[in-house]
């Protein structure tokens, strides 16, 4: 391994622990370092344990690592005392002691003496030499108070940091310049100095130091859902309308603060039915919209998806999925919704299903739905967890365009409508059976407002007037023709670079298959097994529907065993392949994880390396062993 | 290719009225109403307005749900939407938002519109959209067959409800007067003149007008009050009350709901408050809505779009 450094800061959930660690990580970042965030937290608004790991290397950073070595352990200023003193207690050494067991040997650890005791952890002086854990304790809290105010012991204990890790404090310091002003400003450097030349007096017993890079490019620090939100904005959309559900909520946000000040329009309305039933009425209008949600929300929009299938009606949903069944665990990751996102709604799915495996991903496959649901005249759902929607990575910053589409795709003009061949019977046929000079199966629309182009869009089977019908030949005619467009879209993805990232050896024995977010930790597994001399490679898929068969039959055939890496308890991927492909179920292991957190790079190194024993690769893990098809 | 603005329709301008005959639809839809529906007198009532107002069928986006009721749009020559059950005004209303220039109206059943959209109506109705929600209020779910409605009576019975209903029926009037609808009102198939003149008061009213509309069901509802004759609270000297007060309309409408359940039916205006802007003027003011149509922005292919910031700059 590198030098990395994964610092992970723990304290109370509302005591900063998320801006701390996001400022720190653009601070690294723009010091030239490649940074990745990990996020838990618990479903609570304040108080309850919270940690951010910021993973910080020369070399790029794909995913969560094995464990940390760096704990910055700030205490929970929530946790109450049922002494006098009321507010702060230190009888709470949870920050502390919830975070050992992931603490690697030789490991950093600074913890503010002034609200936590170590003395309370039993057996914590018998670990940290077991494990050759440099200890500090420091009064951050006294330091702040003394220096300025209380709330600010992130800052000193960011400043201490610095310090035992041998990294400047300028690109702190220039952050929170930019960040803040005044008093406040003054009180947060004079602390970050003060806390920074303690912890220099001490005597260091630790080698860990932060590594220096450089980077080629400006770098943009982002999250998955800012991929998803700022890929709708420049696929030029301007509406959205939503319900708050973590993890949605973090796109709905973004787009509800960045679209009216862009002559946009954002709603939040009365439930998902509604979310989604907007989206789709501005859409018919002549509007690029979108509307998302998790789980739960994303369940009633099962109602507008399928009327949008019907109806023709451009529609990208974004799903943020988390643990379920039902309310689940809200904070906590999953991907337990895919058959629900594929499946859900009446009739046959007739859509197109994106699963981002990453930032970058999440940017362009927002935008690939936006096309082709435009183009296609249908849904289009982005899939992602919360794993992806809250994990921050440095981005190239030109990798965002930022230039609008406002091309509404299979359109027609007033001239056009008014020439169409069809428009011969006096009606425009919006639903034509055959219809030519589009891409397969559409047939264009008009908007509403243009002379000529009026039509019924009905959520009933209709007549290619609109008109509705359950004329038996009319029924096929229309499905056929819609079940068409996903043929055709899939032949338009097959010319273009696949969505589906291969990567490893490159005539591996043994593959690894993952969708989704799990992309960059099977990535650093891979390259991890490689570099041992094992023949591996991977293949993380994006594509859900339509499914991507010749890329994934491609690399099935090319492997004698796979294992089929993804978080959910009943391998709902594995069947989707099997479903699609209807073939390899004797070689396709899997590698299962429902606990609520991500999976680390080592847990798929070692589920590979047994791959046959049969046995899970940790506790948190379960291996499901080949089948037949 | 040049660039042809969609049609709006500019509600201050002098209009000449238009042939009502333009919004009947060129092909002959199935008829599936039944003879002597309610559901008919909606239909010539809308489209009478539509003539009288001088709206061309292009401006027109009709909305409607599923029931009887929302077969609506198939019978109306314009741009239809024929949604899903309950959900008609959410779609409805983005349509507006999106296009402000289009008028928007939506339409369905009691059971669609104050069962299960009830969470939509009061949301819109809280909202004040400009747009005209007509209730086809037979006290029945005419398409599934008869069964009890929010709006059935107490002791109403049904395949559903064999034993008579122990629910109170449901104060559409009421409901969306608290909810915060602009403008309310009540009219009757059976009397076409003042239908329509509601209708066109609705549909030239800037806020959210509703219209619970009573349309007879001849074949699941035979016994209801829809026949009998209504009177017209506006010309009738008995029932004196400021429609432009919120409290004396909402008195007024209590009594309206009580009389209806004791057979007697009351039409006419029962509340408008002209001067409450729209939730579209109100988001306009917010800065939260553009000045212009979204809609058109997106047809136009010279619009320029603009980027007020550049949104990476937070993240470097
Ligand atoms: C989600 C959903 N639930 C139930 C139905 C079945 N359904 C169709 S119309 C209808 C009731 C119609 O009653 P109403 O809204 O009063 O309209 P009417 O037919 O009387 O005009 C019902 C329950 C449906 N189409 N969708
Ligand atoms: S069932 Fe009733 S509401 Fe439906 S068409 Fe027949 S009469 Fe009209």
């Amino acid at each position: 391994m590198t030098g990395e450094i994964v610092w992970r800061i723990a304290g109370g959930s509302g005591d900063g622990i998320d801006s701390t660690s996001q400022n720190f990580a653009k601070a690294l970042m723009r010091s030239g370092l490649h940074v990745f965030t990990h996020r838990h937290y618990p479903s609570r608004i304040r108080g309850g344990h919270t940690y951010v790991e910021v993973r910080a290397d020369d070399q790029p950073v794909r995913a969560r690592g094995d464990g940390f070595n760096f704990l910055l352990a700030l205490g929970d200023s929530f946790a109450r005392n049922t002494k006098e003193h009321a507010y702060y207690g230190n009888e709470q050494a949870k920050p502390l002691a919830e975070n050992l067991d992931d603490l690697r040997d030789g490991g950093v650890v600074v913890y503010d003496e002034g609200l936590l005791d170590a003395s309370e952890i039993e057996d914590f002086e018998a670990r940290a030499e077991e494990h050759n854990w440099h200890v500090y304790p420091m009064d951050l809290r006294g330091m702040a108070r003394d220096q300025g105010r209380e709330v600010m012991r992130n800052t000193a204990g960011v400043g201490v940091t610095c310090a035992l890790l041998d990294y400047p404090l300028e690109p702190i310091e220039k952050l929170m310049e930019d960040r803040m002003s005044g008093d406040v400003l003054e009180a947060n450097l004079e602390i970050l100095e003060y806390a920074a030349e303690q912890a220099n007096q001490l005597d260091h017993t630790h080698d860990l130091r932060m590594p220096q890079g450089e980077h080629d490019s400006e770098q943009a620090l982002v999250s998955g859902s800012n991929g998803i939100a700022y890929g709708a904005i420049d696929e030029g959309c301007r509406f959205v309308a939503g319900y708050p559900m973590t993890p949605w909520t973090e796109v709905f946000t973004l787009l509800s603060q960045h679209l009216p000040d862009m002559g946009g329009i954002a709603e939040q309305v009365e439930d998902e039915i509604a979310a989604a039933a907007l989206a789709l009425g501005a859409s018919h209008a002549g509007v690029k919209a979108l509307s998302g949600s998790s789980g739960g929300g994303f369940a009633l929009m099962s109602e507008p998806l399928g009327l949008a299938e019907m109806t023709e009606t451009p529609l990208v949903l974004v799903e943020a999925t988390r643990a379920g069944p039902s309310t689940g665990m809200p904070t906590k990751t999953e991907q337990g919704d895919l058959e629900h996102v594929l499946y859900t709604s009446q009739g046959d799915s007739c859509r197109v299903v994106f699963a981002p495996g990453n930032q970058r991903e999440a940017y362009e496959q927002t935008r690939q739905a936006f096309e082709l649901a435009y183009d296609f005249h249908l849904p289009a759902v982005v899939v992602y967890d919360q794993k992806l929607s809250g994990e921050l990575r440095n981005v190239d910053a030109d990798f965002f365009d930022r230039e609008p589409n406002p091309d509404l795709g299979a359109t027609l003009t007033e001239e056009e409508l008014a020439e169409a061949a069809h428009y011969a019977t006096g009606t425009f046929e919006r639903f034509q059976h055959d219809p030519q000079g589009a891409p397969e199966g559409v047939s264009p629309r008009s908007i509403p407002g243009q002379a000529d182009g009026r039509y019924l869009a009905s959520g009933n089977e209709h007549h290619p007037t609109g008109h509705i019908s359950e004329d038996p030949d009319n029924r096929v005619a229309q499905m056929d023709r819609r079940m068409r467009k996903l043929a055709a879209i899939r032949e338009r993805l097959d010319e273009r670079e696949s969505n589906q990232v291969r990567h490893g050896a490159a005539d591996a024995t043994v593959g690894v298959m993952t969708y989704g977010s799990n992309q960059g930790t099977v990535h650093e597994a891979v390259d991890r097994l490689v570099e041992d001399g094992h023949s591996v490679a991977s293949l993380s898929v994006s594509d859900l529907m339509p499914f991507p068969e010749a890329d994934v039959g491609e690399f099935l055939d090319s492997v004698e065993t796979c294992l089929v890496v993804e978080m959910n308890a009943s391998g709902q991927f594995r069947g989707l392949v099997q479903r699609e492909l209807g073939t390899h179920g004797d070689i396709l292991h899997s590698l299962l994880k429902y606990n609520g957190e991500p999976f680390e790079p080592h847990e798929i190194v070692e589920a590979v390396e047994g791959l046959g024993s049969g046995d899970p690769a940790t506790a948190a893990t379960r291996y499901v062993p080949a089948g037949s098809d | 290719m040049s660039f042809t603005p969609l049609h709006q329709h500019d509600d201050d301008a002098e209009r000449e009225p238009t042939d009502r005959e333009a919004f009947t639809p060129g092909i002959e839809p199935q008829a599936t109403w039944c003879p002597g529906c309610g559901d008919f007198g909606v239909l010539k009532a809308l489209k009478g307005a539509m003539g009288d107002l001088g709206y061309t069928p292009e401006e027109v986006l009709l909305v409607t749900g599923i029931g009887c009721s929302g077969k609506l749009s198939s019978y109306f020559e314009s741009y239809g939407f024929h949604s899903i059950h309950g959900r008609s005004l959410p779609v409805a209303r983005a349509a507006k938002l999106a296009n402000p220039g289009l008028e928007v109206v939506a339409a369905g059943g009691d059971g669609d519109g104050y069962g299960i959209g009830g969470n939509h109506f009061v949301h819109t109705a809280r909202e004040n959209h400009d747009m005209t929600y007509i209730v086809f209020n037979n006290e029945i779910f005419g398409l599934t067959k008869g069964q009890t409605s929010p709006t059935s009576p107490m002791g109403h019975k049904s395949k559903t409800q064999p034993h008579g209903s122990a629910k109170a029926p449901i104060r559409p009037l009421s409901l969306s007067l608290v909810g915060g609808a602009s403008y309310v009102a009540r009219t009757a198939a059976v009397n076409p003149n003042q239908a329509q003149e509601i209708i066109k008061e609705a549909i030239q009213h800037d806020g959210f007008a509703h219209v619970d509309f009573l349309t007879q069901c001849p074949t699941w509802n035979k016994d209801a009050k829809q026949y009998v004759p209504y009177i017209d609270v506006q010309q009738s000297d008995d029932y004196e009350f400021d429609y432009h007060d919120r409290r004396e309309a909402s008195e007024m409408m209590h009594d309206v709901e009580d009389a209806l359940h004791e057979g007697e039916v009351l039409t006419g205006r029962f509340y408008h408050d002209p001067d409450r802007p729209s939730y579209q003027e109100e988001k306009r003011a917010h800065g939260d809505v553009p000045e212009d149509s979204l809609a058109e922005r997106y047809h136009d292919d010279d619009y320029e779009w603009e980027r007020s910031y550049d949104l990476m700059d937070a993240h470097k």
